[in-house]
């Protein structure tokens, strides 16, 4: 066991180095600098004196050799520290840490109604026994992953703001402005559960053990939950790491259509301004919730059913 | 909010069937609120304005920010020492009651009112000024804008407490106008000894007539009526303090959204209307208000040291084959102008060139054919084995910059040039200037001033149109040593003519600033820069 977690959390670690270093070999490979961007945001004539150009690259240290930029900031980095933002002058991980909150209400309920709806549609159409409501619930998912979140969510503020005037079309204000964008980013979100759900309840309801419980006399109900579900959840745990994925993708989409501060707004300016210190924290901030969910699940694995790491154990120690 | 799957998708399609009704209907809807909001009824103290904006440039510092969606908020808390008359362009009073320019438009001698304050509680004195424009070129590419205006001065004295002289290495006569601008807005002491950066997230104390109370990146920017405010611009039609009791600008990206915000009465004003939502806005409890941007109007400026582009032939065969009123109806907003002059029609000096720019095709091919250049079996023309063939490179910064390139380069197909459109990011602009790795760049300029031609094209400045040394150097030094306003308009007249008749540049159209202005809101006007003045603003 011991051995599975040291495992699993060197493998995070790899993950977070190789998002790190990807993005500033992106990032440098890249056409124009975040100085001359700096400068290009404040002069539409382009009318910049170089020496200046210069001062600024070599106070940002972008002057100096690609390798010794690399070494140094990933040595910073180690320490928690990703420079300040060209753009705004803060320190990247304060910029990062006033946007959390806001995107960890924003994910937190969309998770929840993701969950909420994505397996309410996957438990009722593998319950019902009515063929067109089983089909028509099951091609809901298909359909929520596809439609393009923007879409969404100018439908949503177009109908219950725009029009019922029910909720604000934008802004970080309350509980009413939660809802049209938890909404929005659970559509996808839930769709996604809903269909991984599915798919392991209907091949756990195919099993000889169900077969078992219902010739013991167990209601179908409790077969539903207590057997299916139970033995369905385990899959659906793995795309937990998907979807902290997808709820990081989709923020940067929600928080802009619905003009919400968060780390997905971050992300889209840091991108736009070529904010470099910035996009490098927003990346590996990134890689490092989708690195925790993932890692949370593998160590959650073996608490639901300990074969997985005798499995593991088998195949990592040839000795 | 476990509503049942299927109701869901009922709703869905209501919800579909409802925007789409919407959208016909309000296409329907015609009557075009042109110009500012009527005075009429009795102007009222008190309220709160929302101004919904496109963006936030993560800076609440005058002197450095540069985007309009920043400078309409910022605006408000500094004020200069001139101001410049939207209609006339003419410069007047603001914290300067007086000024003295030499005969060679080198020393600009200011005498400052008196009694006033900045919002931190400290006075306005001419070392407050000085400390200013000391400062200023220190923030170098911070603040591009700012910079600008100041650059070859030679020092900033005090002459006494409340006079205050500005001597420049060579004449600028540029630089009065430049004190009306919000880049040389003036702040407190105390704000410029601070860093480029707290200035940029804290803000500044400054004199005007609100002050900052909150701002929250990316999010909104709050500013508070000054009490007892009472050294208003001359332009002004209020005295004293703001109508106002706060102002609000929320940082709303995407454009369907704040127009939607506006007309369901979420919000009181927005920036950027593009043509989109021109229609939905139209008809409601919505004024449109617009004005062309002063400066150098949207064009191709042209590398003339391109082999291609050097022949004079060429360039006013390109010229006479873009059909700029075609461009202007097809893609950018209502009301929106084709460029007359290389200058905007609100710029102070501008010279209507109108005929000059008057589309010809005929005439252009004939040009061509003159120049040697003979059409092939593809349409497109060749000289010696060289197709005739221009790469255009142009910038993300403006929704309509695609679309009207897309035409010019079906327009100049049309007499046998080979457009070829490359797209590249904002923050190229300047490397790809200062490079002259281009055939043509697609922009412009906002100024309120004609010496932005000076910058633009003169070849002893950085000439990154590469332009030959000839007598529109002449005048573009000259109108910068006139301070007689007529006699600087002749020269800045000469300008112009050169440039067009030597088709160093085409220009296409001028750049329209448009806002939507709920109808309850009175007084939004507009500056001589294009952007807003909210002292006068009332809610009613």
């Amino acid at each position: 066991m011991r051995r599975y977690v040291i495992k699993r959390i060197a493998q995070a670690v790899g993950v977070l180095w190789a998002a790190y270093t990807v993005s500033f070999l992106v990032l440098d490979y890249l056409p124009g600098d975040p100085v001359s961007a700096m400068a290009g945001a404040g002069a539409d004539s382009g009318q910049v004196d170089p020496a200046q150009l210069a001062a600024l690259r070599h106070q940002y240290g972008f002057d100096r050799p690609v390798p010794v930029q690399y070494a140094e900031a990933l040595g910073r980095a180690v320490r928690g520290d990703f420079g300040d933002s060209v753009s705004t002058g803060r320190p990247v991980t304060s910029s990062l840490g006033d946007a959390l909150p806001q995107t960890l209400q924003l994910t937190g309920a969309a998770l929840l109604l993701a969950v909420l709806l994505g397996g309410g549609v996957a438990l009722l159409a593998t319950y019902t026994t009515r063929r067109w409501l089983r089909q028509l619930l099951l091609s809901l998912p298909p359909l929520g992953v596809s439609v393009p979140t923007f879409w969404v969510g100018l439908l949503l503020v177009e109908v219950f703001s725009f029009r019922a005037r029910l909720f604000p079309a934008f802004g970080n204000d309350g509980l009413r402005g939660l809802v049209l964008p938890a909404v929005t980013l659970a559509i996808p979100t839930g769709a996604l559960v809903a269909q991984v759900l599915a798919k392991s309840l209907l091949t756990a309801l195919d099993q000889a053990y169900v077969e078992t419980a219902r010739a013991k006399g167990a209601g179908r109900v409790r077969i539903h939950l207590r057997h299916a579900l139970r033995n369905a959840s385990l899959p659906a745990l793995t795309v937990v790491g998907l979807l902290a994925g997808q709820l990081i993708a989709g923020s940067v989409v929600v928080e802009t259509v619905f003009s919400r501060d968060g780390l997905g707004r971050v992300t889209a300016a840091a991108v736009a301004a070529q904010d470099i210190p910035l996009v490098q924290g927003v990346v590996v901030f990134g890689a490092l919730i989708f690195v925790s969910a993932n890692l949370i699940v593998d160590l959650v694995y073996p608490v639901l059913d300990p074969r997985i790491v005798v499995h593991s154990r088998r195949r990592v120690s040839p000795a | 909010m476990t509503s049942h799957p299927d109701t869901r998708s009922a709703r869905w399609t209501a919800a579909a069937a409802v925007v789409t009704s919407g959208i016909l209907l309000s296409g329907c809807s015609s009557s075009d609120g042109t110009g500012s909001s009527g005075t009429d009824g009795r102007a009222r103290s008190g309220g709160t304005l929302t101004f919904a904006v496109g963006s936030d440039a993560g800076c609440v510092d005058p002197q450095q920010v540069g985007s309009n969606d920043s400078i309409y908020s910022v605006r408000q808390v500094v004020d200069s020492l001139t101001d410049q008359d939207p209609r006339t362009g003419k410069i007047v009073p603001w914290l300067a009651k007086s000024w003295d320019i030499s005969s060679d438009t080198t020393t600009f001698t200011f005498h400052l009112r008196s009694g006033v304050t900045f919002s931190d509680g400290s006075r306005l004195t001419a070392q407050v000024v000085k400390d200013n424009f000391d400062a200023v070129p220190k923030l170098g590419a911070l603040a591009t804008l700012a910079q600008g205006y100041l650059s070859g001065v030679r020092n900033t004295e005090v002459v006494d407490p409340s006079t205050v002289r500005v001597t420049f290495k060579k004449p600028n006569a540029q630089f009065l106008q430049a004190t009306s601008t919000h880049s040389l807005g003036i702040e407190s002491s105390a704000s410029v000894k601070l860093s480029p950066q707290e200035k940029c997230s804290k803000g500044v104390a400054g004199s005007g007539p609100f002050t900052l109370s909150d701002y929250v990146q990316n999010r909104s920017v709050t500013l508070s009526k000054r009490a007892k405010y009472a050294w208003g611009s001359s332009l002004w039609a209020k005295k004293g303090e703001a109508y106002l009791d706060r102002l609000v600008f929320k940082v709303v990206p995407e454009a369907g959204v704040r127009s939607g915000s506006l007309q369901s009465g979420q919000v009181d004003a927005i920036g950027s209307v593009g043509k989109a939502d021109e229609t939905a806005l139209k008809g409601g409890a919505v004024n449109l208000q617009r004005r062309a941007n002063p400066g150098v109007v949207f064009n191709l400026g042209l590398n003339n040291s391109r082999p291609l582009l050097k022949d004079a032939k060429v360039r006013q065969a390109l010229q006479l084959a873009v059909d700029r009123q075609q461009i202007v109806d097809a893609v950018f907003p209502t009301g929106t102008e084709p460029a007359t002059s290389v200058l905007a029609h609100t710029t102070p000096n501008y010279a209507d060139l109108g005929p000059d720019l008057s589309f010809d095709a005929a005439k252009a091919k004939s040009l061509l054919d003159a120049a040697g250049w003979k059409t092939g079996s593809d349409g497109v023309r060749s000289k010696g084995g060289t197709k005739l063939r221009l790469t255009v490179k142009w910038f993300a910064n403006a929704a309509t910059n695609q679309p009207a390139l897309e035409l010019i380069q079906q327009q100049l197909k049309a007499v046998g040039v080979d457009v070829v459109l490359k797209q590249l990011q904002i923050t190229q602009f300047a490397p790809t200037l200062q490079s002259g790795d281009f055939d043509a760049v697609w922009g412009n300029v906002t100024r309120a001033d004609p010496d932005i031609l000076r910058s633009s094209y003169s070849t002893e400045l950085a000439n990154f149109y590469h332009l030959p040394a000839s007598p529109l150097d002449t005048a573009l030094n000259r109108q910068a040593a006139t301070a007689d306003p007529d006699r600087r308009g002749e020269l800045v007249k000469t300008a112009q003519e050169l440039l067009i008749r030597k088709a160093y540049i085409i220009p296409v159209v001028e750049l329209e600033t448009q806002l939507g202005v709920a109808k309850k809101v009175h007084n939004l006007d507009f500056d001589a820069s294009s952007r807003v003045q909210l002292h006068d603003t009332w809610i009613g």
